[in-house]
């Protein structure tokens, strides 16, 4: 081999991409006010006004990892968020971690790179860095801790396992290849031995929100259209009100947004048991295309106070009215969720369920009401487990060549 | 879901993609000899080699796997000493082993269709004698010199502390023995890469219960004697089979002044020893009778160092900033198990909760990430 094996070298259709995908972007989005499109390599930009992996289309697998700091010395923690950055930005445009990283020219060396994705496309790879609570704690540097970001309070029903909670640092890789999100993880996480350790990780095989209008409605693991109101990349002005951190936010946050993650098990078999008429009354829409049961269309806006004999159309109970904006004070989130299937407990059941993530622009104003809403009344609670839970403060995209992760909030 | 970009990926360049992943294994322009590699045809029941005889210097095999089995490959010295091994190979599929064979000699091939027994082997003739790296460059030669004289002085000990535990097993002082046991393998632990090398010691000395052995071959080693004083009661043949794992060890300790090692073979010792201590001892496995893995633990990591320190000289030459973390890391391990230290040992692995061994993992990770990275700089 010579020169740095590039995945996406290989196509020798890196131009001829990237220059559709200009054209792509000037005709599906008027103005490029957000970095959301893909090229047709499959590369999504790296570097932007915001960090990719939030607005960006939402791919189909993801491979999200909370790690822990095993060293609180600044400037270790610094050298590591920069060879991460530097490591991301290459496997995002379908590299591998370093030159020569995976094929090294001497035998005896070890592979910089672990080479599962040689031969793979950048397959709309994005790397999403965050920060919880305790990440600042720890590098004292509290007094920059804004207020939003603190762990979530404690939500009736809650049965939280601390292995599967919290965490110092979030990466979130989506792809639409699962071997190059988890090649992703694999190798940040490697880099990161010596100065971070796994606390828990999750793969999502199947996504289940729609991040763009060009994007189709996917289903949960109970069959039902997920996400069908989320928040939209062509929704600007919806994503300043609802996702990207304000003039309210220190300086190192404003422009990113809070990621809330919470693993929620369904207990599927008794799920599968209930009557169609059961399971589309718990949810609040028609199983088939999707419509709020006051309406016949995925897309017809929910009315709420619609009513037959039997009462409400749209359950008291129903979980789209309870996580709706109106019963919420207009709280919006933008979900980028994913099903999990992580094999099957000792008891013949699946381990299955929602690893529910969300961007929001203050997770205490945006998702704790909806949640405490949800956790309180919500017919679906019955076949539902929180059992993991984690807060992250998402940084900005990176602004030059020289920008890395984390540099403002250390500088 | 959207294929496209997967789509692209798929159409390109199989061929492009076929060759670096074939490189995954064989790589460096150094590995083809002049003459293209030595093709090895494996199938169920025969192991056909293109040619028996290849001069001296490094030797690509490449093993295509034409059986329904999976198979492995092998190169044997001397005693059986694995010279290079490429394992798992599914059915239909082709990799390479690259092996460094310096010295001319009679070798052994064998494949190993269903990955256990002896193999079907044949005989390997290498002609004249490459230069040796380790001869390139006074400092490298002084590390492995220095490196096997620990190893012998390791093997001395070991012979005499296994001769005290073999005597308190023939004269039936279970305490004694169970004392002396996590004490002897100490030695052992320390420089069990040496003893791997021999390919067929290591499974004498420290086989488990549940490993495969030809028929009529019996469980010998430190294990079944660890079975006998922990859980079993001693046995009839205890005594017998303490005989056997002293002549072992001696025969381990006459083989080790023969040794020559390179300094890759040495640094990816180092290396081996930590993976030994995340597979066998923070799993609990090695010693699952006694439950003295921490002493195992510690035997490995300073067997590791001990490797590391000889490379020294070699590292600070060539990435001045490599050593510094190493010495950083091992300390950190060090520093650890300090914690779980006791009047007469280590705290019994029965007694680590889940956090304990949570905090063993992430420093042994910590430590064995920049021990990878010594083969690569003392051979660059």
């Amino acid at each position: 081999m010579t020169g740095p094996v590039s995945r996406r070298g290989l196509l020798g259709l890196a131009g001829a991409g990237a220059a559709l995908a200009g054209a792509g972007a000037a005709a599906g989005y008027g103005v490029a006010r957000e970095p959301v499109a893909a090229a047709d390599d499959g590369v999504v930009a790296f570097r932007g006004v915001r960090q990719a992996g939030i607005v960006t289309p939402a791919q189909d697998r993801m491979h999200f990892v909370a790690l822990d700091l095993t060293a609180t010395d600044r400037g270790a923690v610094r050298d590591l968020l920069r060879r991460w950055t530097a490591a991301a930005e290459r496997m995002t445009a379908g590299q591998d971690t370093a030159d020569d990283g995976a094929l090294p020219g001497n035998v005896y060396a070890v592979p910089a790179d672990t080479g599962e994705a040689i031969g793979l496309a950048a397959s709309r790879l994005t790397l999403t860095f965050g920060v919880g609570p305790s990440f600042l704690q720890k590098l004292g540097l509290a007094d920059r801790r804004p207020a939003p970001l603190a762990d979530l309070p404690a939500f009736q029903g809650d049965r939280l396992d601390p292995a599967r909670t919290g965490g110092d640092l979030c990466l979130q890789a989506c792809a639409d290849d699962p071997q190059v999100a988890v090649h992703a993880v694999r190798n940040l996480v490697r880099a990161g031995f010596g100065v971070t350790e796994v606390r828990w990780s999750q793969l999502g095989f199947g996504r289940t929100s729609s991040t763009s209008t060009g994007q189709a409605t996917a289903r949960n693991l109970f069959g039902f259209k997920d996400g069908t109101n989320n928040l939209k990349a062509e929704e600007p002005d919806l994503l300043d009100q609802h996702v990207w951190v304000g003039d309210e936010g220190p300086e190192w946050l404003r422009g990113g947004s809070y990621l809330v993650a919470r693993r929620i098990r369904m207990h599927i078999e008794p799920w599968d048991r209930s009557n169609l008429d059961e399971q589309q009354r718990i949810v609040g829409r028609t199983k088939g295309v999707g419509a709020p049961l006051s309406g016949s269309n995925e897309f017809d806006l929910a009315d709420y106070a619609a009513t037959d004999a039997a009462g409400p159309v749209i359950p008291d109970d129903a979980h789209i009215r309870l996580a709706s904006a109106q019963a919420n004070a207009g709280a919006r989130i933008l979900r980028r969720g994913y099903n999990f299937v992580d094999g099957s407990d000792g008891d013949g059941h699946l381990d299955a369920g929602l690893f529910f993530v969300a961007f929001v622009r203050d997770p205490q104003r945006g998702f704790v009401p909806i949640q405490r809403s949800l956790a309180k009344s919500d017919a679906m609670s019955e076949y539902l487990e929180h059992n993991g839970s984690a807060v992250f403060a998402v940084p900005p995209g990176l602004s030059g060549p020289d920008d890395y992760w984390g540099a403002a909030l250390l500088a | 879901m959207s294929l496209a970009p997967r789509h692209a990926a798929v159409l390109v360049p199989l061929a492009a993609a076929a060759t670096v992943l074939s490189g995954c294994v064989s790589t460096a322009p150094s590995a083809a000899g002049p003459d293209g590699p030595i093709t090895v045809n494996a199938t169920d029941s025969a192991c056909e080699v293109s040619t028996t005889t290849a001069p001296a210097g490094t030797v690509t095999f490449q093993v295509t796997n034409d059986g329904s089995q999976v198979t492995e490959f092998y190169l044997y010295g001397t005693g059986d000493r694995i010279m290079g091994e490429v394992e798992n190979i599914g059915a239909g599929l082709t990799r390479d082993l690259v092996v460094e064979v310096p010295d001319g000699g009679a070798y052994t091939t064998a494949c190993k269709p269903g990955m256990s027994g002896d193999g079907i082997r044949a005989p390997f003739t290498v002609t004249g004698s490459a230069e040796r790296s380790t001869d390139t460059n006074a400092e490298l030669a002084a590390a492995t010199a220095g490196y096997l004289r620990y190893v012998t002085s390791q093997s001395e000990a070991l012979t005499a502390r296994t001769t005290d535990f073999a005597n308190a097993v023939k004269a039936g002082d279970v305490e004694q023995a169970k004392a002396l046991y996590p004490q002897a393998r100490t030695y052992y632990e320390r420089i069990e890469p040496i003893a791997e090398s021999f390919g067929d010691l290591d499974p004498k000395l420290d086989g488990r219960e549940d490993d495969e052995r030809d028929p009529g071959v019996a469980w010998t080693g430190w294990h079944r004697l660890e079975k006998d004083l922990w859980v079993d009661g001693l046995q009839p043949d205890s005594a017998r089979t303490a005989d056997t794992l002293v002549a072992d060890t001696k025969d381990l300790q006459g083989r080790i002044p023969a040794l020559t090692l390179t300094p890759a073979e040495l640094a990816n010792g180092a290396k081996g020893l930590l993976d030994e201590v995340a597979t066998g001892k923070i799993t609990g496995e090695e010693d699952r009778y006694s439950h003295t893995d921490l002493w195992d633990f510690q035997a490995n990591v300073e067997g590791s160092q001990a490797a590391v320190s000889a490379l020294r000289p070699v590292l600070d030459q060539k990435n001045p900033q490599l050593g510094p973390v190493l010495d950083q890391r091992f300390e950190a391990v060090t520093t650890m198990l300090q914690d779980y230290r006791t009047a007469d040992g280590y705290r019994l692995y029965t007694e680590l909760t889940p956090d304990d061994t949570k905090k063993m993992s992430a420093s042994v990770d910590a430590l064995a990430e920049p021990v990878s990275q010594v083969a690569g700089v003392v051979t660059s």
